[in-house]
C-alpha cells in the first residue's frame, strides 16, 4: 500500500523535477530541486513537507486530463497518510483514527463514560473545592497521566522510526530555529507571495487557511500552556484550582480557548469548500472528525468555565474532561499528529539545506 | 442592476470586442479593452483545464530594464536587448516594431503585477536568464489563470470550447465572426475583432505541406489547439503575411513524448556531453559546438533531417548529473552492445562508432562541463569540438530525440498600432496580437521569454486601440 503510493508519488515528482517551474510556492520544490533520484525516504520526507496549499496543482500544466495525470497535492497526502498510519503504533489505531470520525465521535463517547463511572465510583469522597468536588484531583491524576503519557509515549516511537527512515542527521539549534519559524508564521502556506493558497475556490490566491490555521495551532499552544501553568501553580507553589479571572491559568487558557473555538469552527467550513480530489480522500472524516473534535473540547471548556457555580458543572465537567480524555488518547493516531511530523519535517528541511550550503564553496 | 447587466451581457452580438483566443496575447487584449470601458467577449478554442494556449506552457517574459525592476536585477538595456534578438533572428526583424515592443516591455512588468502576475528569481538551473527574464511563480498556466480571474472580474465574458472558423472581410472591415461552440454555431457582428489565436503548429497536415512529409514524425510540445483555422481564413481573404510560411521553430525533445502538450519536461540538455548517433547508427554534426542554451534549437532541425527523423544521444555514467533531469529516464546498459539492443540500433555498428570517437577524444584540454573547453575530437568526422571525452565508464545511457515544434513564424503583417494590414492598407476593425503576428519581429530563431513579451506588448496595444475605436 505505502509502497504504491510511494512510487506513484516518486513518478510525480521526477515530473516536477524535470520542470521546477514551482520552486516558489513552498519548501517541497527547492527540496525536489536538490535531488535527483528519491528514495523512499526522500518521498516520505516530502511528503510531510507538503501542507496540500495546492498553488502548484493550478499551476501544473500537466493535471488531468493531461495523460501525465500529474496531482502533488493528492499524491503527497495519500504517502503522508499512509507513512503516518505504518510508523503508528498500535497501527489498527492509527487505521481507525486516521480515516474515521465515526471512531473518533464513538472514542468521545467512551471517554465520557470512563468520566461518568470515575466520578460515580470516586467523586462521593472527592472533598475538594470547585471542580475537583466532582472528581477529586488525584483521581484526575490517575486518568489523565497516563492517558496524556502513554500516547505521548507512542508518537516519540513513531517520530524517531520516522526520522530514520527520512534520513535525519543530528540537529543543531540553527535547524531548530529554522524549523521553528517556519511554523509559527505558516510560510509554507504564504503562496511564496503572501497571498496566501489555493484551498477554497480553485486557483484563487487565499490566506483564509493560513489564519485560520493559525488561529487553532496558537489557541491550542496558549490552552497547553494554561494547563501547564495550572500544574506548575499546584505542585510548585501548592496553589490548587480553582483559580480567579486574573489568574495566569485563565488569562491563558480563556483567549486560547475562545481562539481555538473560532479557528476550528472556521476550519471545519474551509474543508468543506475544498476540492476533497486534491487530498487523501479517505482520511477527510477523520480530519473532519478531529477538527471537530478540538472545537468541542475548546468550547465545552469554555462552557464549563462560564457555567461553574450552576448545577450542570458535574454533567459539563464529564462532557469536557470526557472530551479531552479522548483527544488525549488519539493524538498519536488523528490529524493532531501531522503537527509533530511536520515539524520534524521542517526540521529536516532545514538540515539538508544547511548541509547543502554547507557543501557550497564560498 | 446586476441581474440586467448579467443579462444584457449573455446576449450575444452585444459584445463591442470579440477577442479570438484565450493565451496571454488575447488576455492583455481583453484586460486592457475592458479597463478602457468596452464590453469584451473571448473566444477560447481548448476546454476550460486546457486554456491558455502556449502561454500554459511558458515560464518567463524577456524585460528591458535601465535598473533593478521586481526580480530582476541590475539593466538590461535596448540596445543589448535588441542586440541579442539580431544574434538570434540573424537580422529577419522588423526593427520599429522590435524596438516598440523591447521598449514597452518595461512598462509590462508592474502592469502585469497589479493584474495578478507573480514573479519569482530565476528558477535553479536557469542563472544564464536571471537578469534578463522574469519568471512567473508557478510557470505560465499560473499567469494564464491569474489573468483571466482578472479578466472575468472585469466583465469580460469568457467562452471555452469557442472555436472561431470564419471571419467576414468586406472591404476593409470584419463584418461578421462565426464560430462554434459545444457544437452549437453562432453569428455575430461585433464592432471590433482582435485574433490571438497562436500559429499553426499544431495542425499535422499544414505541416507537412509546409515542410515536407517528414513533419509527420515531429512532435507538437504545446497545445493541439493551435491549428492554425483563422490565419489561414483571413489570409485566404487577402490579409497581408509576414514570416516564412515552411518554417518551424523546431527543438531537439526527448522521442518519447506525447505527441502534443509534451512541454518543458520532454527538454533533454544531455546532448553536449554525448554523441549523438542516427538510426543507422552513424554520428551526424559537431555535439559540442557550443554551450546547450545556443544550440538546442538547431537540433530540432538537424534531427529532422535524419532518417525517421529521430536520434540518439548516448552518455556514459560520468555524465548522467551534468544536466537537468528530463521527464523519462534514460535506456541504462551495462554495454555499448545491450543499449543498442535496448534502444533499437544496429549493436555492432554503434560499437564502432563509439569505438572511433573514444580513439579520437585524445585532447589535453581539462573538461569543464559549463564553458567551452576546447576538449576536441582528433582526425574525426564529424569533430566534437568540445567536452570530447570517452563513453567507457558503464552503465551507459541512450535517450531517444525527436524534433519538437515550439511554434510557426507564418503570420498577420501589423503596423505599430497592432492592426492588421491587406496589400492595399489596414483592416479597419481587425487587431492581432501574440504569435499570430509575430514573425513580423521573430522571423527566425528564438530568444526565450521574447513570445511572451511581444504578446504582452501587444496584447495592450490590440486592446487598447480597439476599445478606443469601438467608443
Amino acid at each position: 500500500m505505502l509502497a504504491d503510493l510511494v512510487k506513484e508519488a516518486r513518478r510525480q515528482v521526477e515530473i516536477c523535477n524535470a520542470c521546477r517551474y514551482c520552486e516558489g510556492y513552498c519548501a517541497v520544490f527547492p527540496a525536489i530541486s536538490r535531488a535527483r533520484a528519491f528514495s523512499d525516504g526522500d518521498i516520505i520526507q516530502l511528503a510531510s513537507l507538503c501542507h496540500n496549499c495546492r498553488g502548484c496543482y493550478y499551476a501544473c500544466q500537466y493535471t488531468e486530463p493531461h495523460e501525465f495525470a500529474v496531482n502533488v497535492p493528492k499524491a503527497l497526502a495519500e504517502v503522508q497518510q499512509a507513512s503516518w498510519q505504518d510508523y503508528a503504533l498500535p497501527k489498527p489505531f492509527a487505521a481507525a483514527f486516521q480515516r474515521s470520525g465515526v471512531a473518533i465521535a464513538a472514542s468521545v463517547a467512551a471517554g465520557f463514560a470512563l468520566i461518568f463511572w470515575a466520578m460515580k465510583a470516586l467523586g462521593e469522597n472527592a472533598g475538594g473545592e470547585g471542580f475537583y468536588a466532582v472528581l477529586s484531583h488525584s483521581a484526575m491524576v490517575v486518568i489523565f497521566a497516563p492517558a496524556f503519557l502513554l500516547p505521548l509515549f507512542s508518537l516519540a516511537l513513531s517520530l524517531r522510526h520516522y526520522w530514520r527512515a527520512v534520513g535525519g542527521g543530528p540537529v543543531r539549534l540553527s535547524d531548530l530555529s529554522a524549523a521553528l519559524r517556519a511554523a509559527a508564521n505558516m510560510k509554507n502556506l504564504s503562496g511564496g507571495h503572501e497571498e496566501g493558497c489555493n484551498f477554497e475556490d480553485e486557483d484563487r490566491y487565499s490566506n483564509a487557511r493560513r489564519w485560520r490555521h493559525q488561529m487553532v495551532m496558537y489557541g491550542f499552544l496558549l490552552c497547553f500552556a494554561s494547563t501547564c501553568s495550572a500544574t506548575f501553580m499546584h505542585y510548585a507553589l501548592h496553589m490548587p484550582a480553582p483559580y480567579g479571572a486574573l489568574s495566569l491559568p485563565k488569562l491563558l487558557g480563556v483567549p486560547g480557548g475562545i481562539l481555538l473555538s473560532i479557528g476550528t469552527l472556521a476550519m471545519a467550513q474551509l474543508k468543506l469548500k475544498a476540492d476533497r480530489a486534491l487530498a487523501s480522500a479517505s482520511v477527510w472524516g477523520g480530519e473532519m472528525g478531529f477538527i471537530l473534535l478540538l472545537f468541542f473540547v475548546s468550547t465545552s471548556g469554555l462552557v464549563l468555565y462560564a457555567l461553574a457555580d450552576s448545577a450542570a458543572l458535574p454533567v459539563l465537567l464529564a462532557v469536557h474532561l470526557g472530551s479531552v480524555l479522548a483527544f488525549f488518547l488519539i493524538t498519536p493516531y488523528s490529524k493532531m499528529a501531522h503537527g509533530f511530523y511536520r515539524l520534524l519535517a521542517l526540521v529536516k528541511d532545514a538540515q539538508a539545506l544547511r548541509l547543502q550550503q554547507e557543501k557550497r564553496p564560498s | 442592476m446586476r441581474g440586467k447587466e448579467a443579462a444584457r451581457r449573455s446576449v450575444s452580438g452585444s459584445h463591442d470586442i470579440v477577442v479570438v483566443g484565450g493565451g496571454n496575447a488575447g488576455l492583455c487584449a481583453a484586460i486592457t479593452a475592458a479597463e478602457a470601458g468596452a464590453r469584451v467577449l473571448l473566444l477560447e478554442g481548448a476546454p476550460k483545464p486546457y486554456r491558455g494556449g502556449n502561454s500554459r506552457h511558458t515560464r518567463n517574459f524577456r524585460c528591458m530594464h535601465d535598473g533593478p525592476l521586481s526580480v530582476l536585477e541590475e539593466s538590461y538595456d535596448e540596445e543589448e536587448y535588441y542586440d541579442d534578438l539580431l544574434k538570434v533572428t540573424g537580422g529577419k526583424t522588423d526593427e520599429a516594431l522590435a524596438r516598440l515592443v523591447i521598449r514597452s516591455s518595461q512598462d509590462c512588468l508592474p502592469w502585469m503585477q497589479d493584474h495578478g502576475i507573480h514573479f519569482q528569481p530565476s528558477l535553479s538551473g536557469t542563472l544564464s536568464l536571471g537578469r534578463t527574464n522574469a519568471f512567473f511563480l508557478g510557470g505560465g498556466k499560473a499567469l494564464v489563470n491569474a489573468y483571466y480571474r482578472t479578466a472575468q472580474r472585469l466583465g469580460v465574458e469568457v467562452k471555452y470550447d469557442a472555436q472561431a472558423t470564419h471571419l467576414e472581410l468586406e472591404g476593409d472591415q470584419i463584418t461578421r465572426l462565426d464560430y462554434t461552440c459545444h457544437n452549437e454555431r453562432v453569428q455575430i457582428s461585433p464592432k471590433a475583432v482582435i485574433v490571438a489565436a497562436g500559429g499553426f503548429q499544431a495542425n499535422i497536415d499544414w505541416l507537412v505541406r509546409a515542410w515536407g512529409p517528414a513533419a509527420q514524425n515531429f512532435l507538437i510540445r504545446g497545445t493541439p489547439y493551435n491549428t492554425g483555422v483563422v490565419l489561414k481564413n483571413l489570409l485566404d481573404q487577402g490579409a497581408a503575411p509576414v514570416g516564412d510560411p515552411t518554417q518551424c521553430h523546431a527543438v531537439a525533445i526527448d522521442g518519447r513524448a506525447p505527441k502534443f502538450d509534451g512541454g518543458i519536461v520532454t527538454r533533454l540538455d544531455c546532448v553536449v556531453y554525448s554523441i549523438v548517433v542516427n538510426k543507422d547508427a552513424d554520428r551526424f554534426y559537431d555535439e559540442g559546438e557550443d554551450v546547450w542554451p545556443k544550440r538546442y534549437a538547431i537540433w530540432g532541425r538537424l534531427v529532422a533531417a535524419q532518417p525517421d527523423q529521430v536520434a540518439y544521444s548516448i552518455i556514459d555514467a560520468t555524465s548522467l548529473d551534468l544536466f537537468m533531469p528530463s521527464v523519462f529516464p534514460p535506456v541504462k546498459a551495462d554495454t555499448i552492445e545491450e543499449l543498442a539492443r535496448e534502444l533499437g540500433l544496429p549493436e555492432a555498428k554503434l560499437r564502432a562508432t563509439v569505438d572511433q570517437y573514444n580513439q579520437a577524444c585524445r585532447g589535453n584540454a581539462e573538461f569543464r562541463p559549463t564553458e567551452l573547453d576546447g576538449l576536441a575530437t582528433q582526425g574525426l568526422t564529424p569533430a566534437k569540438t568540445n567536452w570530447a571525452r570517452p563513453i567507457a565508464v558503464p552503465p551507459f545511457y541512450g535517450y531517444s530525440l525527436r524534433p519538437g515544434v515550439t511554434f510557426t513564424y507564418l503570420g498577420l503583417k501589423v503596423d505599430e498600432n497592432a492592426r492588421t494590414m491587406t496589400e492595399t492598407g489596414p483592416i479597419k476593425n481587425l487587431w492581432a496580437a501574440g504569435e499570430t503576428m509575430a514573425g513580423s519581429i521573430l522571423g527566425q530563431g528564438y530568444l526565450a521569454g521574447f513570445g511572451m513579451t511581444i504578446g504582452t506588448v501587444f496584447g495592450r496595444i490590440a486592446g487598447r486601440e480597439a476599445a478606443a475605436y469601438v467608443s
